[in-house]
């Protein structure tokens, strides 16, 4: 619609390109990303396989339904940045602004949750270390369990922070700017990291939240 | 569609699966709970990457960066459980 007034920088021949240009850099910087979660939930493989029982009983001590509450809460924000990204093509200044400061409300919702979460955690003496403790017997598994879910959700919860202060900053300028569509790139950019650190979430959340059945 | 709907019902379909895999975690079936969890959480992210993400309309060359860090990722678990599972 607007791309003709989108400034192109010099090594490019047309906008298109230029697209596709951050898009691709966006991906390749997500991809590995993976990577370093991946490593992450290899650890999580091979000490889960070394402890199965220790780490179905230290999964029950997770918070089910704060667990849930955040998976849907990531997920409603995801919804609000991709319609987002949508609006802006459209030059659609309030809507998209007041989306972004949604996504951004949630995120905040999230990390308080999550705040909530390892207060309990380590009230509970579930902080790996020395005052860790697990009634049953299977407190080396457990502990490693939680050495885990503290250094996976709290790699994740970091992104969250980044990520709502990139779409903070995306809101900001969209706000500001004579002709929000020229930000279409910024926004869908910044989209495709924090649809990233959903699906970071999508996998995390049955990983500690869900092993042992409850009942 | 126009895709503010497409992304409307990419979220109900999340929020389902969402439903399922908390409701498959109360019936105990015994490995099949994370088999079953991992299954839809790849449904979960296949939306996600596909429509918000909307690889679906991406070039083939981000399709390339997106499959190749899959790739890499497959080499880093296969190769590393090869080695763990076949110790003796």
């Amino acid at each position: 619609m607007s791309e003709p007034t989108v400034p192109l920088a010099h090594q490019f021949e047309e906008p298109a390109q230029q697209q596709e240009a951050a898009t691709l850099g966006m991906w390749i910087f997500l991809a590995t990303e993976v990577l370093l979660f991946g490593g992450l939930f290899l650890a999580y493989i091979v000490y889960r396989d070394q402890a199965p029982q220790a780490f179905a009983a230290a999964s029950g001590k997770t918070m089910l339904v704060a667990g849930t509450i955040n998976t849907a809460v990531l997920l409603v924000s995801s919804y609000f940045v991709a319609n987002a990204v949508h609006l802006t093509t459209l030059g659609r200044r309030k809507v998209v602004v007041v989306l972004l400061l949604a996504a951004v409300l949630l995120a905040a919702v999230f990390l308080v949750i999550k705040g909530f979460e390892y207060h309990h955690k380590i009230e509970e003496g579930l902080f790996p270390g020395m005052n860790f403790h697990f009634p049953g017997g299977q407190a080396r598994g457990a502990q490693m369990f939680f050495v885990l879910y503290f250094t996976m959700t709290g790699l994740h919860a970091l992104h969250v922070a980044v990520g709502a202060a990139i779409l903070a900053v995306c809101a900001g300028k969209v706000l500001l700017s004579p002709d929000p569509a020229r930000l279409a790139t910024m926004v869908d950019v910044s989209g495709l990291y924090w649809h990233f650190v959903d699906i970071v979430w999508v996998f995390l959340f049955p990983l500690f939240y869900l092993i042992s059945h409850r009942s | 569609m126009n895709p503010t709907k497409q992304n409307a019902w990419t979220l109900l379909v999340l929020f389902v699966l969402l439903a399922g895999t908390v409701g498959v975690a109360y019936v105990d079936l015994g490995r099949w709970n994370t088999v079953i969890a991992m299954l839809i959480s790849v449904m979960k992210a296949a939306l996600i990457v596909l429509v918000f993400m909307k690889l679906r309309h991406s070039g083939r060359l981000v399709a390339l960066a997106f499959f190749a860090g899959l790739f890499w990722l497959a080499i880093l678990i296969s190769l590393t459980l090869g080695d763990f599972f076949s110790r003796s």
